[in-house]
């Protein structure tokens, strides 16, 4: 057998970097994940806005008031993040699932690099997507009402930068909350079960929740941390992005969480 | 030099102790066979080796560090615990690429382990199409890509056909004589007379026989002799008066033990009996295992 000629004598956390993407850039699942975040995203916004001009024709002189074209260009992150949530589960699960995570153990021991490498691959993919999904729809969403001849925005109108870029961040932050999940659960099953929790039900029961919860809700995903994709103020949350952040902290501990045990975890 | 040293490791789940103080050690230049039956703890020791379990006591070093110190460790160690452990979307050439670049080895090591392995052919297909031998093989590329001094082979033989298994058996032998370390581990004694030159075996987690392939054949197997003559019956009572045991064998012949083929021909010499045949039985591997481990297999089969 040849010697190695041209081995480095330290595998680094560019090395691990390398072979994540490389694993994400050779499965056809994540293409395929990819083409349904924009084919679903994208039919989400042009259905929901078909009937806009209709919708605006029967409005109140106080709906019209609030008219948001921004934030119903981007009303598709509700599906969106279900979809890019499922990427961010299976950059861990799917390894768990064939045994995989063994070899990657085995081939780079240090657990939080390997971890940091997956996290972090997720996390550029879902920045490209999330941001690229938000603008796109918004695009598309206002040239559907611009031709319904109802009031449409503009890219540089006052708030909509900050809409559809807060709306990429949203995405983001979602992606890495499902590879944190993931990481936990090291099932799809009960990740995504726990992501759906989280999005749709938590939200949906709110109304039941104690009072001292509510702060809670300030700041959950599909509430209050998704203000930030209106450009019409709203009152209950006069600064949006402080909202977000606050999700991102919550998706932050949960990610500790994830480091925390996979590191301690026998594999 | 890459030994991997065993030194005291013990695993405990809860209540469990699945590996009990088990300490050996695997030189380099031979193949050193890791036996024991299912659920005697290879497994657990094994992953314990490449740290992907963590000891509740007792240490592996390997080369003299600890797994997750080294610093390419593709280089160092190639292992394979499970030729299923693959994404079956992925192909053959994309899967060892990954794993190339996480330890930094250049490009061209997926090409020679592909070729090494005769995987050129389909390594652009999907693994998830794989027969199980040609995943074990896609499994061992992976542990040759570092080149690496030490490799560690989870029961590799296992549903393989025979030309799989002759195909690995002649593997394991050329890396140990490629100045390796070669840690192999399996349930099937006879499969390990074939390939190894030292044994290590367990069972319920504790360390039964640490010792070379001859000398445990030697120590363990209680050899038989296998002896044909035209009056059975009368030489077997001469042979239990001279303090041997004595059972039936096929078409008349008799098994004997306790005594030696050499006193048997004496026995029949002195008493004018006339033998058709005297073969000393090379105990087998299978036994000398089943003797050891009588006590230690986890679930035992009651005989009907």
């Amino acid at each position: 057998m040849s010697t190695l000629t041209s081995t480095p004598t330290r595998a680094t956390f560019g090395h691990a970097l390398r072979a994540e993407w490389i694993k994400l850039r050779s499965l056809r699942s994540t293409w395929y994940t990819l083409a349904c975040l924009f084919a679903v995203g994208l039919g989400v916004t042009s259905l929901a806005l078909s009937s806009a001009g209709t919708d605006y024709a029967d409005a109140s002189a106080a709906d019209r008031a609030a008219w948001d074209p921004t934030n119903l260009s981007l009303t598709t992150y509700i599906v969106a993040q279900l979809i890019i949530g499922v990427l961010g589960i299976l950059v861990v699960t799917s390894e768990y699932a064939t045994g995989l995570m063994q070899t990657s153990v085995m081939a780079t021991p240090r657990r939080l690099r390997l971890l940091a490498a997956k996290v972090v691959v997720a996390a550029a993919v879902a920045v490209v997507a999330g941001q690229l999904l938000m603008l796109t729809s918004f695009l598309l969403g206002q040239a559907i009402l611009s031709a319904q001849d109802v009031p449409h925005a503009a890219l540089g109108d006052p708030g909509v930068l900050s809409a559809v870029i807060g709306g990429g961040v949203y995405l983001t932050a979602i992606a890495l909350l499902a590879a944190g999940l993931g990481t936990i659960m090291r099932a799809t099953a009960g990740a995504l079960a726990t992501l759906v929790g989280i999005v749709f039900l938590v939200p949906a029961l709110a109304g039941l929740f104690p009072s001292w919860l509510e702060g809670l809700i300030d700041v959950w995903p599909t509430r209050g941390a998704a203000a930030v994709l209106a450009t019409v103020p709203d009152p209950e949350y006069p600064d949006p992005w402080l909202n977000l952040g606050g999700m991102c902290l919550g998706v932050a501990a949960v990610l500790v969480a994830a480091f925390v045990l996979f590191r301690r975890r026998d594999v | 030099m890459t030994t991997i040293d065993v030194r005291g490791l013990t695993k405990r789940y809860g209540p469990d102790t699945v590996v009990d103080d088990v300490s050996f050690t695997v030189e380099p230049g031979q193949v050193t066979g890791f036996l024991g039956p299912n659920g005697a703890g290879k497994s657990t020791t094994m992953k314990m080796i490449t740290g992907l379990a963590t000891p509740t006591s007792g240490d592996v070093t390997i080369g003299g560090r600890r797994y997750r110190d080294l610093p390419v460790p593709l280089t160092e160690v190639g292992a394979l615990l499970d030729a299923g452990a693959v994404h079956g979307g992925r192909t053959a050439r994309d899967h060892l690429l990954a794993l190339a670049a996480s330890n930094g080895l250049p490009r061209r090591r997926v090409d020679e382990v592909l070729a090494r392995t005769g995987l050129e052919g389909v390594a652009g297909k999907r693994a998830g199409g794989f027969s199980l031998g040609m995943r074990q093989r896609l499994g061992i590329a992976a542990t040759l890509l570092g080149d690496p001094r030490a490799l560690i082979f989870d029961e590799p033989l296992n549903g393989l056909d025979p030309e799989g298994i002759r195909w690995i058996r002649d593997l394991l032998r050329s890396l140990a004589r490629e100045g390796r370390s070669v840690l192999v581990s399996s349930h099937l004694m006879n499969e390990m007379a074939l390939s190894a030159d030292h044994l290590v075996v367990i069972g319920r987690g504790r360390l039964i026989a640490d010792t070379g392939m001859s000398e445990f054949l030697r120590a363990n197997g209680e050899g038989t002799v296998l002896v044909r003559t035209q009056e059975p019956g009368a030489f077997a009572v001469r042979l239990t008066e001279a303090g041997a045991t004595v059972r039936e064998g096929l078409e008349s012949s008799l098994v004997v033990s306790g005594l030696s083929s050499d006193e048997i021909g004496r026995l029949a010499a002195f008493h004018g009996v006339a033998l058709s045949e005297l073969t000393p039985q090379r105990a087998s591997l299978e036994d000398a295992f089943m003797e050891l481990t009588r006590d230690s297999v986890e679930y035992q089969g009651v005989a009907a």
